[in-house]
């Protein structure tokens, strides 16, 4: 029983970085109708970026922090405006590769630069530090993923419903004429989804690199595992981004947890497809996830 | 006027197609003759380097021909290429590879490579077969996440189809060859000597030359225009009469039947020696990146592509261009590429979504014009002083 509430603890943790990195999709794609494959990257970016501040140029870890976001936020809204501003009206497989090429660029430039080779991440607390209860090993950091995180849903929901940059946003994911006709600047919509989408993938990226300990320049492939979370949330619902961010999470590490009782059936490294093939069921039986229009590109 | 300028397609993808009767004109004659008269050269004298780079550029662009079909021609968005790449080889190392010695060595029938070939690319169709109705069910960036998972599937099951992949660590490939002649070993025929390297260039000319002959055949009939009609405008397409569906699923069958072929190969060269992990996403994304820079919807655009992001990074490392300080550093020749063709798949998209082979064309109707404009003025120069006597 320890063993299982152990897993779903880890579970939950993991879901909550799915989770941060599926808003970040659903936001962009909510505003600009652009599925952004570059996520994963701006996890690794952030993730260096704070390292390097902490050890590197010996900051305090939140201003390493502030460094890091500050970046990636300058980065996300200058590819949306200079090259991604450039692609409206171009076929998604365009859009979906330019994206990709930004991913390409990001992850080499880091590997570039000669240090991303098993970099201790930045954190303020220890990384083995955490609380024992009932025979459950509480991580720190994972406590502190779970918390942020819902500290972060919460702050989007404010934004959302009750500013007036968070109504320009809803509007321009209702109707981007309707809301280009009532004043809204939809550039500036592009801008802040970006901007927001970066910062809340460095997040996810410092608190994913304090997880596994030490990373390298592979760290931001662990956004792919978004994509599952996204389709089963529903591609345009960003609540639905949370909670299959969870699901997702939850069932790998479930999967991964148990996987070793079934080597003859189920092989090694099952948990690596659990959400795709999760994924797969979805799009077969409800393409439109648990909380999206019911409405999907298909013939 | 410019009776044979194609007039340049607004559509995203879609290039003019290549105009009929190419080995008509003189300035493409000499282009051919002029390379094939290097790649004999480069047959002759290039060396293993060269030869090593020009093989695995030629067995690239195979499988970027393939993409090409079902990305460039019908439109539908892949990145799971190397998931057939990876039922390719793993067909021809079941069928042509050795016998198992010791229990637990991965299975071999060691039969000759003019079955194992054609049962890769076979193979591989069949999979594609089966796979496509479900996945051209769904379109854009629901077939891309598609293709991708497909990508991770395959890996999962290489790895742990142990009998068959030799597991993680991998497994030999079969190299080449009829009866006792091995390309990966071979002895003088009809006394001519030539290295192994020299082999299997004369092979890979043969089987991309056939590829690119298949896909240009292809794409001129009524097959072909099939597919760039739905690419175009599906609903467009289904009015007129095509089978959409028919239409998709015969480029993915031939895409994932050039994969296929083009896996058997990249396993059996240069090494004979694939691990599962050989087949991943990273390496899927190398190849639409050929797609791109080379050219959306072209057959020579594709063989560009393949020699810009696979001949570019070996080309580095085996010449030594890198300077040897910047092994420290972590810089690899394959950093560098990937920093090129990412860079460009983005400035070619934006500013040239044809590749390359968008930007010829281009510079080709740029000159043309040009050339019109300076007869036009000598016509109109001719003419003046008449005008002036009368």
């Amino acid at each position: 029983m320890a063993y299982f509430l152990q897993l779903v603890f880890a579970g939950l943790a993991q879901g909550c970085i799915y989770a941060l990195v599926a808003l970040g999709f659903t936001i962009i794609y909510k505003a600009s109708g652009v599925i952004n494959f570059a996520q994963g990257e701006f996890l690794l970016v952030g993730a260096f970026l704070a390292s390097v501040g902490t050890f590197e140029w010996q900051l305090n870890f939140f201003v390493a922090v502030a460094i890091a976001l500050l970046a990636t936020i300058l980065l996300g809204i200058a590819f949306e405006r200079f090259a991604l501003r450039r692609m409206i009206g171009r076929p998604v497989f365009s859009i979906i590769m330019v994206t990709i090429g930004l991913d390409i660029l990001l992850r080499t430039g880091v590997v570039m630069t000669g240090r991303s080779n098993e970099r201790s991440p930045a954190t303020p607390y220890s990384i083995a530090s955490g609380i024992n209860y009932g025979g459950v090993h509480f991580g720190a950091n994972q406590l502190w993923t779970i918390v942020v995180t819902l500290l972060i849903c919460g702050a989007l929901y404010v934004f959302f419903r009750y500013t007036r940059y968070g109504l320009a946003m809803r509007a321009t994911a209702l109707d981007q004429e309707a809301a280009l006709a009532l004043g809204i600047t939809v550039q500036g919509v592009y801008a802040l989804a970006w901007g927001i989408a970066a910062a809340v993938a460095t997040i996810a990226g410092i608190f994913l690199a304090i997880n596994v300990t030490t990373f390298d320049s592979t760290l931001g492939g662990i956004a792919l595992f978004a994509f599952p979370a996204i389709i089963l949330g529903g591609l345009d619902s960003i609540p639905g981004a949370v909670v299959g961010g969870i699901i997702i999470g939850l069932i790998q590490l479930l999967t991964q947890g148990y996987e070793s009782h079934f080597p003859s059936i189920l092989g090694t490294g099952f948990d690596t497809i659990t959400p795709y093939l999760i994924m797969l069921i979805v799009l077969l039986v409800r393409p439109y996830g648990l909380f999206g229009t019911r409405k999907v590109e298909r013939v | 006027m410019s009776t044979n300028v194609a007039p340049r397609d607004t559509l995203d993808l879609a290039p003019p197609a290549v105009a009929q009767g190419w080995f008509a004109s003189a300035k493409n004659r000499t282009l051919l003759i002029g390379g094939v008269a290097l790649l004999t050269l480069v047959f002759l004298f290039g060396g293993d380097n060269w030869l090593l780079i020009l093989n695995v550029t030629m067995i690239a662009a195979i499988a970027t021909l393939g993409l090409n079909v079902l990305s460039g021609y019908a439109g539908q968005i892949s990145l799971g290429i190397t998931f057939f790449m990876g039922i390719g080889a793993y067909t021809a190392a079941w069928l042509g590879g050795s016998p198992p010695v010791f229990p637990g060595d991965p299975v071999g029938l060691n039969l000759t490579f003019l079955i194992w070939l054609p049962a890769a690319g076979i193979l591989a169709a069949l999979a594609g077969a089966l796979i496509g109705p479900t996945a051209l069910r769904l379109r854009g960036f629901y077939l891309a996440i598609v293709t991708l998972a497909l990508v991770f599937i395959g890996l999962y099951l290489f790895k742990n189809a142990r009998g068959l992949t030799g597991g993680p660590q991998g497994r030999t490939f079969p190299a080449p060859g009829f009866g006792d002649f091995s390309f990966a070993n071979p002895t003088p025929v009809f006394g001519i000597t030539l290295t192994t390297n020299q082999w299997y260039f004369l092979l890979f000319v043969v089987v991309l030359g056939l590829a690119a002959l298949f896909v240009h055949n292809l794409i001129h009939s009524r097959a072909g225009r099939a597919f760039e009609a739905v690419r175009d405008n599906e609903v467009g397409a289904a009015l007129i009469g095509v089978n959409r569906f028919h239409a998709k699923m015969g480029a993915f069958i031939v895409s994932s039947f050039l994969a296929g072929i083009a896996g058997a190969l990249w396993a059996a060269y240069p090494g004979g020696y694939a691990e599962p992990n050989t087949w991943n996403l990273t390496l899927a994304i190398q190849f639409v990146a050929a797609m791109l820079v080379g050219g959306v919807a072209s057959v020579w655009g594709s063989i560009l592509g393949a020699a810009f992001v696979f001949a570019l990074p070996l080309a580095l490392d085996t010449f030594a261009i890198i300077p040897v300080s910047a092994s420290t550093t972590g810089l690899t020749s394959g950093d560098l590429s990937a920093i090129f063709y990412g860079l460009l798949i983005i400035v070619f998209l934006i500013f040239e979504p044809g590749g390359v082979i968008g930007l010829a064309r281009r510079g080709q109707t740029w000159f043309q014009r040009l050339e019109e404009q300076r007869k036009g003025g000598e016509a109109a120069a001719g003419t003046a002083p008449t005008e002036a006597g009368l």
